[in-house]
């Protein structure tokens, strides 16, 4: 049976009938459309599905949809403005911290949180913020360039 | 300086902003009206026959649409060789692995499509099964295949020179031997299509797949369609390396169930699944013999190999001849004899994996040289300049080192890590060691006998003339080969990046044999160049006629007309143009220089559309002896690297400290994907030496078939990296380019093998080096040596 779920996600309000067992990420994904919110896993493993609840950065796919009920939700649609792409993502681009991109908006996401409580990271920091979010591409470098030099 | 306008730069990717915000669409981001979903049913056993395969209750199940199995798809043979085509949509005679592909269910969401497979009953009957080399070649063995005698699906002998005769001129002989597990490559995005065939009779699939080209050949064969009705379109894909170079058993069963129900038909592979699928890395079993002169000279080498190839042979008969003849260089080496082996057993079928073949044999080979340098008494980097080939040289294999910056590689990883103040002198448990390697820049011949180009490109203007649209089958898979080719079209155009927007992925845009043996750069570069020089001359030919200037003395630079000699009278074209463009706020001022946009106008109006072709086919290369097309490739990339890292001894723990790695890679077109390559390798070869195992129980199940216990490096794992882009002017590279996909993970192994020596004095000759593979080692050591 479906059931009706208020929450907030990327500044806006939604009310979406979700099934009891849907995850966070299929119900971006498939109900919404906000398909930037990646899947690799469906496990917990790789992170590429990592979206901001509440302040704090979740495997989404760890999420029923339903726990997400009242909550406040930001995705990597979120953080693009009318003024343009945030600076992590300006980072990313810049310093060449994307190859396939399948990672980066979990990557992203992890990062934004990392620097909304600690805006200047060490490299050891950053690398343990990241550190959920599996790469395969990049080996990680220019990820951790393209943070540090949000941070700075 | 390079005197080139847009390549060399660090420009930023042009699929980076998609990227970065979460628009750009991968295949499961993609969805179609009316869509259905499908679900495959793989075999819970390895090795068992099929006595029957019942579908009645799935057929029934409300929702259902599609429900096939051999009988519905025919039983033609496909595979990645045609020399070794073993594969079918569907088993119908056995099963020959877990996750052996059995039967297929379309339906109108998931959930039913999984529970219709779960209906379908099979009776199977248990076979014995083998796993392992010594099982499979075993006296009276049961036969994966029973076209393969000894369950030998590929062998390979070969010798160049007379090794034993060199030997008998050797002042050191040496024999070693390695062996490493399974990988997987273990892209954060699995497999996945959405086959659609519409009204019209054409089969349109989506899949994020390396090889849209090869694709489209298969589906066309196996299910009997004319090529031309089969269109292959690759969205954006979520990483490769390999394991997605082939057509796969899914694709085929969305195709053949789009078919029957005429609905478009979506399937993923679940993590899982991705494992089971396997084509990635083999196990590999070196055993090495080399000898040398006192001075280090290196004269002849003797090489056996067998691989564990699993129940298919997938890219195994390249992988097997790769093995062995991706040894022929760097270093000039005038004796060599291989025996290679590839043998099936009831595991998932091994495929390619980035340094396709030479991995292993690298690490064996390079691990080997070092101990070889510590009896001459030299030291390892010593050796290896000793022995290194310089451009123009010919390996003994027939490999022609049109370039080759080996020397420069090793000289500056030396320099960059302090190599003469470190090595042997760090303290017990901290090590430094190097290695070199080096790979083609794209396979010389296709994987089918053809006299194919393994690349076309279509350029066309706009109408309006301001941009450069570039069509091309090639395929982006993350290591920014679109951004590459845009680049290089811009530069041979003489035009900003701005101007070029680019497609690529969609057989229908031409023949590209895809993203596989590091060949798109060269390849495709060398089609994109030639497809847009031909548009700048049609430019150039309308602008001579018209401005009665001869060809040779105009040029286009940066988006303008340039008159090598007198400055004509261009007011005439500019009027028309302007004349075009009434109310327009950017036409150009009087004082302005010809525009490229102007001149390609004016170009549209005499003769129509401007379209550009180029086309790109390697010369006829290698020699004559049996298996010489492997290996062979219009240009070679190498590389050199040195790894710090400290052991524990009480744990056995390996902690990498620093890489540094040096890559020859021609010139760059893109600086920064040049090193984003580099990097990446450095993770992928450094997860596979020390962790990356992918393990089985005794009835040829996945122990690990997710990303927690099959652990890939993250963030933590990877040390901070410096790469250097070293860069020499390819004579067969488009702008002198050539590879850097691959050739760097050739040395990340063996330069940590050596390094644990130099850390501990332990020679390990098994991958990876686990903790307690490690631990047991020093064991060994400690009491062998009574410390
Ligand atoms: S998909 Fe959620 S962690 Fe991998
Ligand atoms: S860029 Fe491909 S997984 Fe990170």
């Amino acid at each position: 049976m479906k059931r009706i779920i208020q929450l907030t996600i990327n500044d806006k309000e939604y009310e979406v009938a979700v099934e009891p067992n849907q995850t966070l990420t299929d119900m971006l994904r498939y109900e919404l459309g906000l398909t930037g919110t990646k899947k690799g896993c469906e496990v917990g493993d790789c992170g590429s599905c990592t979206v901001i609840m509440d302040g704090i950065p979740v495997n989404s796919c760890l999420v029923l949809a339903m726990q997400a009920n009242g909550r406040k939700i930001t995705t990597i649609e979120g953080l693009e403005t009318e003024k343009g792409m945030h600076p992590i993502q300006k980072a990313f681009v810049e310093k060449g911290a994307i190859q396939c991109g399948f990672c980066t908006p979990g990557m992203i996401l992890s990062s934004k949180s990392l620097l909304d409580k600690n805006p200047n990271p060490t490299e050891e920091e950053i690398r343990a913020g990241i550190s959920g979010n599996l790469c395969r591409c990049t080996g990680y470098q220019k990820i951790v360039d393209a943070v540090k030099s949000v941070g700075k | 300086m390079s005197g080139y306008d847009v390549i060399g730069t660090e420009a930023p990717r042009i699929d980076a902003p998609d990227k970065a915000t979460g628009r750009a669409l991968f295949i499961d981001d993609m969805t179609m009206p009316g869509m259905l979903y499908g679900a495959l049913l793989q075999s819970p056993l390895a090795h068992a026959r099929i006595r029957g395969i019942d579908t009645s209750a799935a057929k029934q199940l409300p929702g259902v649409k599609s429900v096939v199995t051999w009988e519905d798809a025919g039983l033609v043979k496909y595979g990645v060789s045609p020399a070794r085509y073993d594969e079918t949509i569907f088993c119908h005679d056995k099963v020959r692995h877990v996750g052996d592909n059995v039967a297929a269910v379309a339906a109108v969401d998931l959930e039913t499509a999984l529970e219709a497979v779960s209906l379908i009953k099979v009776d199977y009957e248990d076979l014995p099964a083998v796993f392992t080399i010594e099982q499979a070649m075993a006296e009276g063995a049961p036969l994966v295949h029973d076209i393969y005698p000894r369950n030998i699906s590929a062998e390979v002998h070969n010798e160049f020179g007379d090794v034993e005769a060199a030997f008998k001129e050797c002042d050191l002989i040496k024999m070693t031997s390695l062996v490493n597990k399974r990988q997987d490559c273990a892209f954060i995005e699995p497999q996945g299509c959405i086959a659609y065939y519409d009204h019209s009779g054409t089969l349109t699939l989506y899949s994020s797949t390396q090889v849209p080209h090869y694709t489209q050949r298969s589906v066309a064969m196996v299910l009997g369609m004319p090529i031309g009705k089969v269109r292959v379109v690759k969205p954006y894909v979520g990483g490769g390396f390999g394991a997605k170079a082939s057509a796969n058993h899914m694709e085929l069963a969305a195709c053949l169930m789009s078919m029957k129900t005429g609905k478009p038909v979506k399937m993923n592979f679940e993590r899982e699944q991705v494992f089971y699928h396997g084509r990635s890395r083999h196990q590999f079993f070196h055993t090495m013999t080399t000898g040398v002169k006192r001075d280090g000279t290196i004269l002849a080498l003797k090489h056996e190999c067998y691989m564990n190839g699993g129940a298919y042979s997938s890219f195994g008969i390249a992988t097997v001849y790769y093995a062995g003849s991706l040894l022929g260089g760097p270093y000039k080496m005038p004796n060599m004899k291989y025996d290679g082996y590839r043998i099936a057993t009831n595991l998932p079928a091994c495929g390619a994996q980035r340094g396709h073949g030479g991995v292993i044999a690298r690490g064996c080979w390079e691990q080997q040289l070092d101990m070889i340098a510590e009896e001459l008494g030299m030291d390892p980097v010593e050796l290896r300049l000793k022995n290194i080939m310089t451009a123009g040289d010919i390996t003994c294999n027939d490999l022609n080192m049109s370039s080759l910056g080996m020397k420069e590689c090793i000289e500056a990883v030396r320099d960059a890590s302090e190599w003469k103040n470190k090595k042997g002198k760090l303290p017990r448990g901290k090590g430094i060691g190097m290695a070199c390697g080096f790979f083609v820049s794209g396979a010389g011949y296709p994987i089918y006998r053809s006299d194919t180009f393994h690349g076309t490109v279509v350029i066309k203007l706009t109408e309006d003339g301001g941009t450069a649209l570039v069509y091309t089958a090639s395929a982006e898979i993350g290591q920014g080969s679109d951004t590459a080719f845009a680049m290089i079209a811009a530069e041979a155009l003489g035009i900003p990046l701005e101007m070029v927007r680019l497609e690529s992925g969609d057989t229908d845009f031409g023949v590209d044999l895809g993203a596989y043996s590091s060949r798109q750069t060269l390849m495709t570069g060398h089609a994109t160049k030639e497809a847009a020089e031909d548009v700048k001359r049609q430019v150039l030919e309308v602008l001579s006629k018209e401005l009665n200037v001869p060809m040779e003395d105009m040029d286009i630079k940066k988006g303008l007309i340039v008159f090598k000699k007198e400055k004509p009278d261009f007011s005439g074209l500019r009027t028309r143009y302007i004349k075009e463009h009434r109310g327009w706020v950017d036409n150009p001022g009087a004082e302005d220089e010809l525009s490229f946009r102007e001149a390609s106008r004016i170009a549209y109006l005499a003769r129509g559309s401007i379209v550009g072709t180029g086309k790109y086919k390697p010369p006829e290369l290698g020699g004559k002896f049996k298996g010489a097309a492997v290996g062979t490739s219009p240009a070679y990339g190498c590389s050199a690297q040195i790894v710090e890292l400290t052991v524990d001894e009480g744990t056995g723990r390996i902690i990498i400290d620093k890489m540094v790695d040096a890559h020859d890679c021609g010139r760059a077109i893109n600086r920064t994907s040049v090193e984003g390559q580099m990097q990446g390798s450095l993770s992928m070869g450094m997860g596979e030496a020390l962790f990356e195992e992918v393990k089985f129980d005794a009835r040829g199940r996945i122990l690990n078939a997710d990303l927690a216990e099959y652990k890939i490096p993250s963030a933590l794992d990877m040390p901070p990296t410096e790469v250097i882009v070293v860069e020499s002017n390819e004579p067969n590279g488009p702008f002198g380019a050539k590879e850097v996909g691959e050739g760097n993970i050739m040395a990340t192994i063996p330069a940590i093998l050596n390094a644990v020596y130099d850390a501990v004095g332990v020679r390990i000759y098994e991958l990876p080096l686990n903790p307690e593979r490690v631990h047991k080692a020093l064991k060994e050591y400690k009491q062998k040596n009574k410390i």
